[in-house]
């Protein structure tokens, strides 16, 4: 089941990215997670300030800084709320 | 006569130069209202997305966050009315603050004391012009509002109707701080370039609506941290979310009023124009038919009195 996640970054002001990912990182207040296609329904508040990881196709990652954010994962994939997100530089963590 | 075509020119080229204001101000209207909707439609994926996820989390966890909690006695209320910091936008401003006073006059006929929040440099002057205490206003952002801004109008907004919990008639509570129970926002509506109406609405404390779905539908979320917690970090945000939508849809709606009041101001000017100039050509017109009659009539007198003689 070869199944792809769908993704959006979305600040209050803008959506910043969205489309098909491996897999998702991010670090709740209660710990790190890691969301993989068809994980069940989830909210989670994330830590302040905090990461969000997107595992793209071919190894490719994208990292954004994100403040205010959570995370809402349903069956139509994942969806990350922030105050604001911004692009990390690729080497920052 | 030469007095008043001298006249006339003065005014003519009056009209024209404020007719260049208007018309500068009319243009800068329209491309403010395309930004200002452009960004209406950049937050939509937000708000929508809050929405649903707080929908999720109303229906699973107790209701008794304090933001949801109407109050049993409502003593005070809080008002958010939001006007521009420029003038020269038509009615917009003076529909806004209507609005507001109307809301206030409903609000006092209920026994309820109103304390105002001001958006933009026109509704604070308007009360400072009356001497009405305003509790708190934020200016120089109204036609380009940030969710920074919101987020400033929401904290303190917030602050003071946590503070009012613990009010009771006689004493401001064990905190010491008199608050609100509950609160309004008059924003601008922006429904069409020629449509905007300003309206009043509940901000505090918010109703959940609980969509009718069938039990098995629901996904069984799970939550972390617990829905409660998640509930009372999520509802502030909310109630941001909801104060930065209103002052997008109400710098939309500014725009649009401007550009419609400087488009009749210089469709005005341009009829002025065009009157004044024939007014002034008749006059000149009759100085010189004047001139020649003078001459003429002159020129007759003299041959009448000179073949006379």
């Amino acid at each position: 089941m070869a199944k792809q996640l769908h993704v959006q970054v979305v600040a209050v002001e803008e959506r910043i990215w969205s489309g098909e990912a491996e897999m998702l990182v991010a670090r709740t207040t209660e710990g790190e997670i890691g969301v993989l296609p068809g994980h069940s329904p989830l909210l989670g508040l994330l830590k302040e300030p905090s990461q969000v990881r997107v595992k793209l196709d071919g190894g490719e990652q994208l990292t954004y800084d994100v403040t205010g954010g959570f995370l809402s994962i349903d069956a139509n994939g994942v969806t990350v709320l922030a105050e604001s997100a911004t692009p990390a530089t690729p080497d920052a963590h | 006569m030469a007095g008043q075509v001298q006249a006339l020119r003065r005014r003519i080229k009056t009209v024209r130069s404020t007719k260049k204001i208007a018309k500068a101000q009319e243009l800068v209207a329209t491309s403010r209202i395309a930004k200002a909707q452009e960004r209406v439609a950049a937050s939509k994926p937000y708000s929508e997305a809050i929405t649903q996820v707080l929908t999720a989390l109303a229906s699973n966890a107790s209701v008794d966050n304090p933001l949801l909690q109407p109050r049993e006695r409502v003593r005070r209320a809080g008002v958010l009315v939001i006007t521009s910091d420029r003038g020269l936008a038509g009615a917009y401003n003076a529909n806004a603050l209507r609005t507001a006073e109307q809301l206030i006059a409903r609000l006092k006929a209920d026994g309820k004391e109103t304390v105002l929040y001001v958006v933009g440099r026109k509704g604070a002057g308007y009360y400072k012009f009356r001497n009405r205490p305003v509790e708190a206003s934020w200016t120089g952002f109204s036609e380009r509002p940030t969710f920074a801004d919101a987020k400033r109008i929401g904290d303190s907004l917030l602050e003071a109707f946590v503070a009012g919990a613990d009010d009771t008639d006689e004493h401001y509570g064990p905190d010491g701080i008199q608050g609100v129970d509950e609160l309004h926002i008059v924003s601008t509506q922006f429904k069409s370039l020629m449509t905007q109406s300003a309206e009043a609405h509940f901000l505090a404390p918010m109703e959940v609506e609980e969509t009718e779905r069938e039990p098995g539908l629901r996904p069984a979320y799970e939550f972390e941290p617990e829905a409660e917690e998640l509930l009372d970090a999520l509802l502030p945000k909310y109630l941001n979310t909801r104060i930065y939508a209103a002052l997008l849809d109400s710098a939309a709606s500014e725009s649009a009023s401007r550009r419609r009041a400087m488009k009749s101001a210089s469709d005005n000017a341009d009829d002025l124009l065009k009157r004044y100039t024939r007014e002034m050509n008749s006059a000149r017109q009759a100085a010189i038919t004047q001139e020649i009659s003078e001459i003429v009539g002159g020129v007759e007198a003299l041959s009448t009195s000179g073949s006379d003689v």
